[in-house]
């Protein structure tokens, strides 16, 4: 590459972040801004400075001050990552009458300080990427947002305690909401359990009024047993593809009256909402408090649908309601916003094998206990073994299930402590059974959760630390007979231990929804390996995605529990509110283009866009890139052949200049030591 | 189709095993199984002498995989069937792969022999994961022609087979069910047997016998609770330490079990139609005989058995299901 030799009438100004001990404690932040101000001097640099915190309003100043007094025209900030304050430096430019998109900042913290130990090494890594940023920044042009109206209806996925939260907050404050739930009811999973830790509400009671608001909200249109199939559009402007799968009722004359449920004779089991401990009809609403009341046919299990007889409900049906012809519906919704709240799965703790889920009658898992003690539940509440009349007299619930585990899921499911020692009360209480904790570490950590623990410290629970390596009902002894035995070695007493009980509960820990994937491809939003949504920023920003316009509550992101969930569910609210309230949303000008000149028509780049921002107009045989949708992310500039798409802030000038300034062959005796190469 | 394997037979299998190496011999080319035994093989160090001299004890098993991969003429899978012969040879083989200074040290010492073993070479497996996972259940089921109908038999792999699982050959390690599918595929009526994987007392035999005893009593008293009619294993330790110790075990408890186990290459002989004799039966300590005669099976006399006919612990009751079983993921057709 030869040297750049092109002469500029530009005026830069470089400033040198600190950043307290970050990047000073490694990268002589003085010797860099002192290079800058020499060795740059002939590409434009007119002042270089160091500060402390350039972040801070004075170190703001300090630009400011300098583009009014110095005539500065471009402006290089040598700090952070972008990610975390490249708004902050455009503002302040912005401020001072520059164009936001004429100031740069390169990263010497994440690339440099934080990344070496070699000082001296460092500090010339920087030198090199400031090099690089000013090069750069020579070749912007001043841009400004483009400005698109957000439509004010909102999409909410997923009916469980966190969607509900954010459509009622939305719907609330006089915006429509469309509530997508794949259930025949919404409710989620809070529904199944009987109470709540750590106050031990009773779920139904502080759920079901909720649930009813949704269902009768003028703001609300609930879509149960529906699923989004398409997403298209980009923020502000969705446009969104629901199928309404058949539900065989006319929900015009439906009363709710249950005589359908009643009177239909095929009985299965309840997979889902019983968690596989109950039955239902083919005909059904989960629960009765289900929302909407308005039952609906399993057509795998009706016998109508498999055989072509029966039709007793619909003989039976008082208002006719019953509809064996309905179809799937498919319904097209334009909202401005997405807020994810699909929830999680339980993790199948037929995985660990050695603690006999499926294979010993009486290990229960902690989500078919919650149907056990719940009221409305299979056995009313009663807690029995599985042959459902013998009352347990010593119980072990094994916590860490699948969780903390980095055989299954290394990390831990945030409720199970809780969700454990609630089961403890509540067998103490129903039974005064001999109750066993089986526990790694107590984890305890919200409010009122420590107390509830010393509660049920002093009920008089037993608690044995140690990870239990097996449940077996092969006896050693003949007083084992009969019984699970829990091997567990209790790692406070320092030795091995069989303690017979006649029930296990399995506390399994919670996971991404089998098809998370799947689900987050469609909104155009990523996962983590594990299969939880990423959030946007894991402190700052917890409730955005990396896709503008779709937001993320509840477990979707991760586990946690009620209080936690209702929390994000409210947060993604108030920002989907705050963009509605703005009307319209600037989006940053970093979109690529096609030079129609330069397009072959190819089509290899239209494949390639995530955000399915490319069209091609098959008359004229060239590509288009919609800049509403266009994310900026630069995929189709690279890919095209031609060099037809540019990339405004990412044009193939900028690059170049770029790479020329960190290799320094901008200035005339490159101070390159081995060391940097090294 | 024949699969050719090299065949490392091990101690055991020449002496105390034997009814294990007939049986194999005698069902291999029913099954499809060519074996050709490494010439001149050695001990694999049994399980005992890594703990007592580490390079030794690689240097052994370095050997046998030398000689294997040498005489390796269309075939590089090394089958062992005892189990401790299995794990010892890949455990040798996996470490030199990963430990280049061990790989030196053992190449070293082979080269006195004029030898040289280049690991990853061979590959080395137990005779049930090529039962199972290369001929296939399917194959075996076509070779029954006498299904061992109403014979319950606990399936017991002991620990060395699953565990560690190198190149994931096993369903499950903690639980697995290889053997389990094999046996129900050949008639049997198999229990869940939850001590599968637990230990048979190794060599604490040799070493501290009130141990062994706990360990084995464990086993077999297991086994009679579910009331099977016989313990069918794949490892030939597990094999003698519950068979040869169990009239002492009696003794040392009070107790009065009377459980014979067979290797599963001898059951699979029966369902196969071929005579006890071939497939070694009746050379067990604890007399199968009485167990086979059920379902019609006539084990030629032995010595005469001394020991009394145990009274039996009352059958596991089957509980009645109140609330539904969840159902195990692909369960298997009875």
């Amino acid at each position: 590459m030869s040297k750049i030799n092109h002469s500029t009438t530009e005026r830069v100004g470089v400033y040198v972040c600190h950043c307290g001990t970050n990047i000073a404690g490694v990268i002589d932040v003085e010797a860099v801004a002192k290079w800058a101000a020499e060795h740059l001097k002939d590409r434009g640099v007119v002042i270089a400075r160091d500060y402390k915190f350039m972040c801070s309003s004075l170190g703001q100043e300090l630009i400011e001050k300098d583009i009014q007094e110095l005539g500065l025209t471009r402006v290089v900030v040598a700090a952070c990552s972008p990610h975390l304050h490249e708004a902050t430096f455009r503002v302040a430019c912005q401020r001072a009458g520059l164009n936001p998109y004429l100031c740069e900042l390169v990263s010497i913290r994440e690339q440099a300080s934080w990344v070496h130990t070699d000082k001296h090494a460092a500090t010339e890594k920087a030198k090199a990427i400031l090099s690089g940023g000013v090069e750069r920044v020579l070749h912007h042009a001043p841009l400004d947002p483009l400005h698109v109206p957000i439509h004010p209806a909102t999409l909410v996925v997923g009916g469980g305690i966190a969607g509900i939260q954010a459509a009622l907050e939305i719907a609330d404050a006089g915006f429509p909401v469309y509530l997508v739930e794949r259930e025949p009811s919404i409710g989620g999973h809070m529904a199944q359990f009987d109470k709540t830790f750590p106050t031990l509400d009773c779920a139904a009671c502080i759920l079901t009024p909720r649930m009813v608001s949704i269902g009768s909200h003028p703001n609300v249109t609930l879509m149960t047993w529906s699923e989004v199939t398409n997403v298209a559009g980009y923020v502000g402007n969705f446009t969104v593809t629901v199928k309404k799968k058949a539900r065989y009722i006319n929900t015009d004359l439906c009363t709710g009256c249950g005589i359908c449920q009643e009177k239909c004779p095929k009985k299965v089991i309840d997979d889902t909402f019983e968690a596989g401990l109950g039955y239902r009809k083919a005909v059904y609403t989960p629960f009765p408090q289900a929302v909407p009341k308005y039952p609906v046919i399993d057509d795998v299990n009706c016998t109508y649908f498999q055989k072509g007889t029966c039709r007793a409900c619909e003989k039976l049906c008082p208002t006719d309601a019953i509809d064996f012809k309905q179809e799937d519906e498919i319904v097209t919704l334009q909202v401005g916003n997405i807020v994810l709240a699909t929830g999680y799965d339980v993790f199948d703790a037929r995985r660990v094998a050695q603690y006999g889920y499926a294979r010993l009658a009486n290990v229960f898992t902690s989500i078919e206990f919650e149907r056990l003690s719940n009221a409305a539940g299979p056995t009313n509440g009663n807690i029995v073994l599985r042959d459902g009349v013998t009352v347990p007299q010593t119980v072990g619930i094994i916590h860490c299930t699948g969780s903390r585990d980095r055989n299954f899921n290394n990390y831990c499911s945030a409720i199970c402590c809780m969700q454990s020692l609630k089961f403890a009360h509540l067998v103490k209480e129903r039974t005064g059974a001999t109750v066993y904790n089986f526990y790694i570490d107590i984890r305890t950590t919200a409010k009122a959760y420590d107390e509830f623990y010393q509660r049920v410290l002093d009920e008089g629970t037993i608690f044995v630390r140690g990870r239990v390596a097996e449940v077996t009902d092969a006896a050693r002894m003949p007083n084992e007979e009969g019984k699970l035995i829990v091997q567990v070695e209790d790692t406070l007493a320092g030795r091995q231990r069989r303690i017979p009980v006649d029930m296990v509960i399995l506390s399994v820990g919670l996971e991404p929804r089998r098809d998370s994937h799947e689900v987050a491809k469609l909104f155009g939003i990523s996962c983590s390996s594990d299969g939880w949504i990423i959030e946007k920023h894991p402190k700052l920003d917890p409730v955005a995605t990396m896709t503008e316009g779709v937001f993320v509550a509840g477990c979707a992101q991760g586990p946690k529990d009620i209080p936690n969930s209702v929390a994000q569910g409210a947060a993604a609210a108030a920002r989907v509110l705050g963009r509605i309230q703005q009307k319209e949303i600037a989006l940053e000008p970093v979109r690529a283009s096609v030079d129609e000149s330069k397009c072959s028509g190819c089509r290899i780049c239209n494949g390639l866009c995530p955000f399915n921002a490319i069209l091609f107009h098959e008359d004229r045989m060239v590509t288009e890139v919609n800049p509403a949708l266009c994310q900026g992310c630069g995929t189709c500039v690279a890919a095209c052949p031609a060099g037809a798409i540019s990339g405004t802030v990412f044009s193939n000038e900028q690059i170049f200049a770029q790479m020329e300034g960190l290799l320094l062959h901008n200035i005339e005796r490159p101070p390159m030591t081995e060391g940097v190469l090294a | 189709m024949t699969t050719k394997l090299l065949f490392y037979p091990g101690c055991s299998l020449q002496r105390t095993a034997r009814p294990y190496l007939d049986s194999l011999v005698a069902i291999s080319p029913l099954i499809g199984i060519e074996l050709e035994e490494i010439q001149d093989w050695n001990c694999c160090g049994a399980t005992e002498y890594i703990a007592i001299h580490h390079l030794a004890s690689h240097a052994l098993v370095g050997r046998n995989l030398a000689l294997a991969a040498q005489q390796s003429n269309g075939t590089h899978t090394v089958m062992a069937a005892c189990s401790a012969c299995y794990l010892n040879l890949a455990k040798t083989d996996s470490y030199m792969q990963v430990n280049a200074q061990l790989n030196r040290q053992v190449n070293d010492a082979l080269q006195a022999g004029g030898l040289h073993y280049q690991p990853g070479t061979v590959r080395i497996r137990h005779l049930l994961d090529i039962i199972v996972n290369d001929i296939g259940i399917e194959e075996i089921r076509k070779q029954v022609v006498r299904p061992l109908k109403g014979l319950r038999i606990a399936p017991y792999y002991g620990c060395m087979i699953a565990r560690p699982d190198r190149d994931n050959r096993w369903d499950n390690v903690e639980h697995p069910l290889a053997l389990d599918k094999l046996m129900k595929a050949i008639g049997a009526e198999v229990i869940d047997f939850p001590l599968k994987t637990h230990c048979c007392g190794g060599h604490m035999t040799q070493i501290n016998m009130p141990t062994a005893y706990e360990l084995i009593r464990r086993l077999v008293y297991g086994a009679a609770q579910y009331h099977a009619d016989l313990m069918v294993t794949l490892c030939p330790m597990c094999q003698l330490n519950l068979d040869a110790y169990q009239s002492e075990m009696n003794r040392h408890f009070h107790t009065n079990y009377h459980m014979p186990i067979l290797y599963f290459t001898q059951l699979m002989g029966l369902a196969f139609g071929l005579e006890p004799e071939v497939l070694g039966l009746g050379k067990e300590f604890v007399n199968a005989s009485q167990a086979l005669s059920r379902i019609g099976i006539e084990v030629p006399a032995a010595e005469p058995e001394l020991e009394m006919v145990e009274d039996k612990p009352a059958r596991k009751k089957k509980e009645k299901a109140g609330l539904p079983m969840p159902q195990m993921l692909h369960s298997e057709e009875e």
